[in-house]
């Protein structure tokens, strides 16, 4: 987890397209200056990140199904539920489902553990497919892909 | 039995917390109802799972965008119902 630069996944387990499914593990830095801050003497892992993680799974696995013909801009989160606190030095293990396809769009939902508990869930993310805003930002995505371990190459439309 | 519309209106006044008395079928989902682009994903959604269907937004919204189409087709509930129809009748085809 590179936390300063929003890039929350250590590398992806699993990606089952069909199934619509994929899950990823997130190792927590035990250092980071989000910790100096969130909260002093009391380094927890804010509960919007383990959103992101959630979001950023799910994300891939939309970029999977929709042949990465445009980036899933997360566009509204449901029923979101931070279930338990996450401290510098643990690992997430995130599920990430697709549950719709819609045009220009896309629903998910998404679990994380740590030590095998439950510590978030979300409900409904909301996915909206907008245009890559450069050639680069994709061509980008193959690198950022092989390093986290998904299968993306596969699935290019 | 609920019609088309009847459901597309249950689903607006859940979704958009609008009183269902105000959903008519004349009503404009964008001009008059004041829902947002973001709502409509939320109306989409449901009325995809509904109907088992599938609305084409984005082919919608590039007739739109090419002044092929109004937004008044796709947008105004009772015409938003006909297309609803249609995409039904096409998938049982």
């Amino acid at each position: 987890m590179r936390l300063e630069y929003f890039q929350m996944i250590d590398r992806f387990v699993d990606v089952d397209v069909g199934q619509r499914v994929a899950r990823a593990i997130c190792n927590v830095p035990q250092q980071s200056t989000v910790f100096e801050g969130h909260f002093p003497g009391y380094p927890l892992m804010p509960g919007v990140l383990l959103i992101e993680c959630m979001a950023q799974t799910t994300g891939w696995l939309v970029s999977a199904l929709t042949g990465f013909t445009g980036l899933p801009a997360l566009a509204g989160v449901k029923d979101g539920k931070i279930r338990g606190a996450v401290f510098p030095g643990d690992e997430l293990e995130i599920e990430g489902r697709v549950v719709h396809e819609g045009s220009g769009y896309a629903i998910g939902e998404a679990k994380g553990w740590c030590k095998g508990v439950v510590v978030c869930d979300a409900k409904q993310l909301t996915y909206r497919l907008i245009p890559y805003p450069s050639p680069e930002l994709r061509e980008g995505l193959w690198d950022w892909a092989a390093r986290i371990n998904f299968p993306a190459k596969e699935f290019v439309k | 039995m609920s019609t088309t519309f009847d459901k597309v209106a249950e689903i607006i006044a859940e979704t958009c917390d609008i009183p269902r008395e105000n959903i008519k079928p004349e009503s404009h989902a964008i001009n008059d109802l004041e829902i947002d682009s973001l709502d409509f994903l939320d109306i989409a959604f449901a009325i995809d799972k509904a109907f088992g269907i599938k609305l084409p937004l984005e082919q919608w919204t590039q007739e739109v965008n090419d002044g092929k189409a109004t937004t008044d087709q796709y947008f105004v509930l009772k015409n938003l119902c006909e297309r609803i129809d249609e995409l039904i009748a096409a998938k049982g085809a």
